[in-house]
Formats: structure tokens, sequence, C-alpha cells
């Protein structure tokens, strides 16, 4: 392949992972991985640096839309982020001890258990506690906008979520993903915030902490600009795409379909790692 | 209530100026890595690297002064590294408004906060080693 054939076919790869990560949930990142090293034999190092700007382009789009609709809670995202952040840096790290083949089999446990994740019916019980003593000092009670008008929440588990936070935050330095059903686990079930409170603080934070990632594999010489190029402009307009349809069609049907692709992809990435 | 009302004024201007700068960072970044690839596949007919073995990319290619001088020489490689740099920093820059935003409101366990997170943001970009 030549270079205008390469950066075609992968830029049209990294389209249809935006795409699919916007439809799914899931984000571009972590669907682009194993596109990237099953399908095309990238190298998973290149694969994991290209993936992570990524992820960086789709979490600053979003959330630039997101954080003036008024759902993200600030507060609750800048103190988890020095959790985030420093697992970032622990991850980040981690690769150099890890075998790629172990990488792989991780990479491949967390996009299973992530499309299982967004396969299941979100249910919350919403049944909010009452205030946490942590939340309280560290003001991280908020409101968010309902169809019934601004409705106030209080915040619960801090420690609890940090730890989690923490572990997200290693994924995503090991990984090059923005971890984010991990995060959305953190915030909806230590922390009690609401769903889309959940979400969208979760996006809010994961270009921060894919920047602590991705500051550590530029200098290692992880981000190829003849590789990140294609996929960083794939993914980035494959998940604007992808956000258009889904403001627009039901697409229950499609998510499952496309989670259980992907969920094939992530089994042949385990089984590539144990051969 | 009065008092709370000015907090979330204030705190709406913040979020509305934060969603301004994340938007700029991402179309600036998206450009430069777009002029960048165009002058990259004009210049290489063959892709310069072999993606199935990991070498890493060459040291002009990995600090932030290499960059910046590939870049200004106009070179592909270097143009698309340069709005990826952008992009690392778009992030970065909403942590650091959001040390100024947190002191304008005096409010210090926070301004603590996101310093912390600056701090570590810097030290993975310009951190010693690799």
């Amino acid at each position: 392949m030549n270079t205008l054939e390469f950066t075609a076919v992968v830029g049209l790869g990294g389209l249809v992972a935006g795409f699919l990560g916007a439809l799914t949930g899931l984000g571009g990142g972590v669907v682009i991985v194993p596109l990237l090293t099953v399908v095309f034999g990238v190298d998973i190092h290149y694969a994991i640096g290209a993936a992570l700007v990524s992820v960086i382009a789709t979490s600053s789009g979003a959330a630039a839309a997101y954080v003036r609709e008024g759902y993200s809670n600030v507060r609750v995202g800048m103190f988890l982020e020095i959790a985030t952040t420093i697992g970032a840096l622990v991850g980040a790290a981690l690769i150099l001890h890890l075998r790629v083949s172990i990488i792989s089999i991780i990479f491949g446990g967390v996009l299973l258990y992530s499309a299982y994740a967004s396969m299941t019916e979100h249910t919350h019980s919403g049944a909010n506690g009452g205030p946490d003593r942590i939340a309280t000092w560290l003001k991280m009670d908020s409101t968010y906008p309902t169809a019934n008008g601004m409705e106030s929440y209080h915040v619960r588990g801090v420690s609890q979520g940090f730890v989690l936070m923490f572990v997200a935050g290693v994924l995503s330095g090991l990984l090059g993903i923005g971890s984010g059903a991990v995060k959305v686990l953190a915030m909806d079930k230590a922390m009690k915030l609401p769903f889309k409170v959940s979400t969208t603080t979760s996006n809010f934070m994961i270009g921060v902490t894919a920047a602590a990632g991705a500051g550590v594999y530029l200098r290692r010489g992880y981000i190829d600009p003849g590789l990140a190029m294609p996929v960083m402009l794939g993914v980035l307009a494959g998940s604007l795409i992808g956000a258009r349809v889904l403001a627009v069609a039901k697409v229950k049907v499609l998510r499952i379909v496309f989670s259980g692709v992907i969920a094939v992809l992530a089994a042949e990435m385990i089984y590539n790692g144990l051969k | 209530m009065e008092a709370m009302t000015e907090r979330d004024n204030a705190e709406k201007r913040m979020d509305e100026i934060m969603g301004r700068l994340l938007r700029t960072g991402v179309i600036l970044a998206a450009a430069f890595v777009f002029a960048g690839g165009v002058v990259y596949v004009v210049r290489h007919p063959e892709p310069v690297t072999d993606y199935r073995v990991f070498q890493g990319e060459p040291e002009e290619l990995r600090t932030v002064p290499g960059i910046i001088h590939e870049a200004m020489a106009l070179h592909g490689r270097g143009l698309i590294q340069f709005g990826l740099l952008i992009l690392i920093a778009t992030p970065i820059a909403r942590v650091a408004f959001s040390v100024v935003a947190f002191l304008y409101q005096r409010d210090w366990t926070y301004v603590a906060v996101t310093l912390v997170v600056f701090g570590l943001l810097i030290y993975s970009l310009l951190g010693s080693g690799g």
C-alpha cells in the first residue's frame, strides 16, 4: 500500500470506529485499537498512541457541548482528575514492564466488560441519600436540569469513587483508551450521581486523563504522525456523525448488534494474546 | 440565596468560556493535522514507518522543541505532530483556566486541587526520561 491508500483505508477505519464508538457509548479509541492491531497488523504501541490522541479529540469536542448544558459537575470532575491523572502516569509506566500479549489480553477483557456494560439496561435506583461528610467539605453537591426544572442532588462515596477513578486512569494510560465505562461506574454506582451527570462529567474528565497518558506516549515515541493523522481525523468525524444519528434515531437494536461486533474483536485480541 | 445565585452565574460564565476553549483547541488541532497530512501524503509516496514492528519515533518528533522546529520547517510529519501537541495542550489549558476561575471565586480548596492536576499534566508532557 502506498501512503495515500494507507491513509485513506486507516481514515475510513477511524471513521467507522468513531461512529460505532459514539453509537454504543464506548468511545472511538477503544474500537480503533482492535481494528488496527487485529485487522491491519499494527504494533500495539503505535495503535494505542494513535487511539489516545483521538480520545482527546472526541472527548474535548463532546465536552464543549455538554459543559454548557449544565449537566457536568466541574468540582467532582476536577477532584477525581487527581486520581485519574496519577493513574494514567502509573498505567503508562506499566507498559514498559508488561509483555504485548498480556496488554492485549487486558485490553480484550476491558473491551468485553465495556461492551457488556453498554448493552445492559441502566438501572439507577434514583434514591439519593443524605449529605456526605467529605462531599460536603469539598462542596460537591450541586443541581442539574430535569424536565421539572433544576433538581439538587447529594454526592456520596467520594473515597470509593476516588479509588475506582485511579483504576480507570491506570487502564487509560496502559491501553490508550478513555475508560468511560469505569468512570461512569465510579460516579453512577459508588458516588450515586444522577446518570446524565455521571456520563457528562465522565466525558469532561476523559480528555484530561488522556492528556496525561498522551504526554508520556509522545515522549516515548508511541505517537506516529503518519498513523495518528488518519486515525484522529477519522475518529473525530465518525463520532460527530454518530452523535448526530443518536440525536435523531432510536438505535437500540443497532447498539446491541454493534456491541456484539466489538465483543468479537475483543475476543480475537484475547485469543491472539493467549496464542 | 443571593450568594448562591451569584456563584451559579459565575460558574455558568466559567462553563461557557471552557466550552469555547475546548472547541477552539480541537478545531485548531484538526486543521494542523489535516494540513500536515496533505504535505506528508504528497511528499512521501511510501509510508515512512513500518507499523508492524515498533521502533519509536525519532527524537525530533518526540520532544516539544523538536516538534516546534519541525513544524516551522513546514515538514508534513512535524506539522501533524504540532497539531497533536495542540490537542494534548487543550485539556491542559482547560485545567489552567480552572485554576484562574477558582482563584477568582476565592475557592482555595479547588485552587489547590486544580494546581495538583495541572502539575501532573505538565510533568507528563515535559518530565525527564520516558
